[in-house]
């Protein structure tokens, strides 16, 4: 139990260390929320003269989107954050398990992200006068928090890129994020896309997270009714945390062979 | 067991792109010619519990090579590393919980304040915050620090300043083992002399181990019990700096520690 709460209070570490950088940074904060409204205002826009319903669809998807990507890139990134700033051996050699340090980054990016999305969400009802009267927002919670799972497994295995080559790594974890949103069916449905492009948008967890998500936010779907899209979400979720946290063991171990945990690399 | 730290046959190589294949040499800048050099080359060190242990040598002669392998920081290709009889591969974890490791550049969140740098720390290695921020400003007043400015910026603060901040940081923890990677380089005299006399007293009230690497040579001789100069990944001498003097003294009437170095390299202090 003490071993658990220690851990608990190393995790709280980055979280606590995290929001004082979102404080010192406040200016970039609001360019980047703002930046976010207009862009999800603009996509919006689009669907306005194709009805309500479109609107609907295309606000989900740049709301859940910006909900997806946050959590993505503040796990992915958290390597070449701490190389840029020259932390990055001092948190390295600290006695802190990897995966305490990896959860207190995640957990972090799951409080962040769900703040950002609750202002998107504020802003843009208010702007499209958006009815949400049928949307199940309890449903749309669950399924926000077990994709989540998913995603932070997709960071953490993004997240190797960056240790094991501090440029390059990090402008590739910028192409794997792109080819996310270009498959996953944010703006469109994944029928329109190259049939040979189709099978990438089947394994991507953020096809069924906006499907599942559009259910719960437009259709009022109740969770029994999406039992196995969640369950799915679930399954990848378990499959790829672990899989990142080894992965990420094993790069840890190859750039400490390389000597790559320097600030310069 | 009298050993803070062992180190046997320790070796560690790099692989550098070779000139003549450009910065984006292979695909996108990954692969190209490589050619490997020798950082640290078959080096035995042992460290007795409570000494203060210099090691003296120019840029690029495998003195924080060898504190980042003894930090965990890199692992060796050949050799093995034992604090305090733990295994540094191995046993990792419980090697951190010891060591704390002050590096040249004051590695820090720029743009955090001082005191928001030490908490993150204070959290990472268990200490109570309270416990912490008491311990830190007793430290940094010993410095000549002003307790006001733990609220700046880190950014806002001098190199020398961000160098105290970097030593309290590492002292607050309370390690058995210090590891201070060129602490005093940046620091005007009199902040040199402060640090100095911190790590003297350190040793004295906490029976910590010090390996310090350092360029310079008055400071190597004032506070290190031994002493070893490194070149070219290897140990060229290692004894008290008094020893290491008489060495080369010959008809001389005295030598400094930077004389020892040219004579047993034959080498310039600048040249590499």
């Amino acid at each position: 139990m003490g071993q658990v709460i220690c851990e608990l209070k190393s995790c709280y570490a980055f979280v606590e260390r995290n929001f004082n950088l979102v404080k010192r940074y406040l200016g970039w904060e609001i360019v980047f929320m703002v930046y976010n409204i207009v862009n999800a205002l603009t996509i919006g826009f689009i669907g306005v003269t194709q009805g309500r319903e479109r609107v609907l669809y295309l606000v989900v998807g740049a709301m859940i989107w910006g909900f997806l990507s946050i959590l993505f890139h503040e796990v992915s990134e958290s390597v070449s954050w701490e190389r840029w700033e020259g932390t990055i051996e001092y948190t390295f050699m600290a006695p802190v398990h990897r995966f305490t340090h990896l959860g207190g980054m995640c957990i972090y990016a799951i409080i962040y992200g769900i703040i950002r999305t609750v202002v998107l969400l504020f802003v843009v009802a208010l702007f499209f006068n958006l009815n949400l009267q049928n949307a199940n927002f309890i449903a749309a919670l669950v399924i926000l928090v077990v994709s989540s799972l998913s995603f932070i497994g997709l960071g953490l295995i993004a997240a190797v890129l960056p240790l094991m080559s501090p440029e390059k790594g990090s402008q590739a974890t910028h192409i794997f994020q792109a080819l996310l949103l270009l498959v996953s069916g944010v703006y469109y449905e994944i029928s329109v896309l190259p049939r040979w492009i189709r099978p990438l948008s089947v394994v991507s967890p953020a096809t069924y997270t906006l499907r599942a998500m559009r259910a719960a936010l437009l259709e009022g779907k109740p969770l029994g009714q999406m039992g196995n899209t969640l369950l799915l979400l679930l399954v990848i979720g378990f499959l790829l945390i672990p899989l990142g946290l080894f992965i990420f063991n094993l790069a840890e171990i190859y750039s400490k062979k390389k000597g790559k945990l320097k600030r310069s690399g | 067991m009298n050993s803070a730290i062992k180190c046997i046959e320790i070796t560690k190589f790099f692989y550098e792109k070779r000139s003549g294949s450009g910065s984006n040499g292979g695909l996108l800048g990954w692969g190209g010619k490589k050619r490997r050099l020798t950082a640290v080359d078959s080096l035995d060190l042992e460290v007795k519990r409570g000494e203060i242990f210099g090691i003296v040598g120019p840029n690029g002669s495998g003195k924080s090579t060898l504190v980042r392998l003894i930090s965990t920081l890199l692992l060796p290709d050949k050799g093995q590393i034992e604090i305090f009889g733990l295994d540094a591969v191995k046993e990792k974890f419980q090697v951190r919980k010891m060591i704390n490791r002050v590096s040249v550049d004051a590695a820090f969140f720029k743009k955090l304040s001082c005191w928001e740098n030490l908490s993150y720390a204070a959290r990472l290695y268990g200490v109570p915050i309270k416990e912490a921020k008491g311990r830190a400003i007793e430290i940094l007043k010993g410095f000549g620090f002003q307790e006001g400015k733990i609220n700046q910026p880190m950014e806002n603060l001098s190199r020398g300043m961000q160098q105290m901040v970097a030593i309290a940081r590492a002292f607050f923890t309370s390690p058995v083992l210090l590891l201070l990677d060129e602490p005093t380089t940046g620091l005007d005299p009199k902040s040199k002399r402060q640090v100095q006399e911190f790590i003297l007293k350190v040793r004295e009230g906490h029976n910590s181990t010090v390996l310090l690497t350092t360029h310079d040579m008055d400071e190597a001789e004032r506070i290190c019990d031994r002493v070893a100069i490194i070149d070219q990944g290897r140990f060229v001498a290692l004894d008290t700096p008094k020893n290491l003097k008489l060495m080369v003294k010959g008809e001389r009437e005295e030598v400094s520690l930077e004389e020892v170095f040219m004579e047993l390299t034959g080498k310039g202090w600048e040249e590499e």
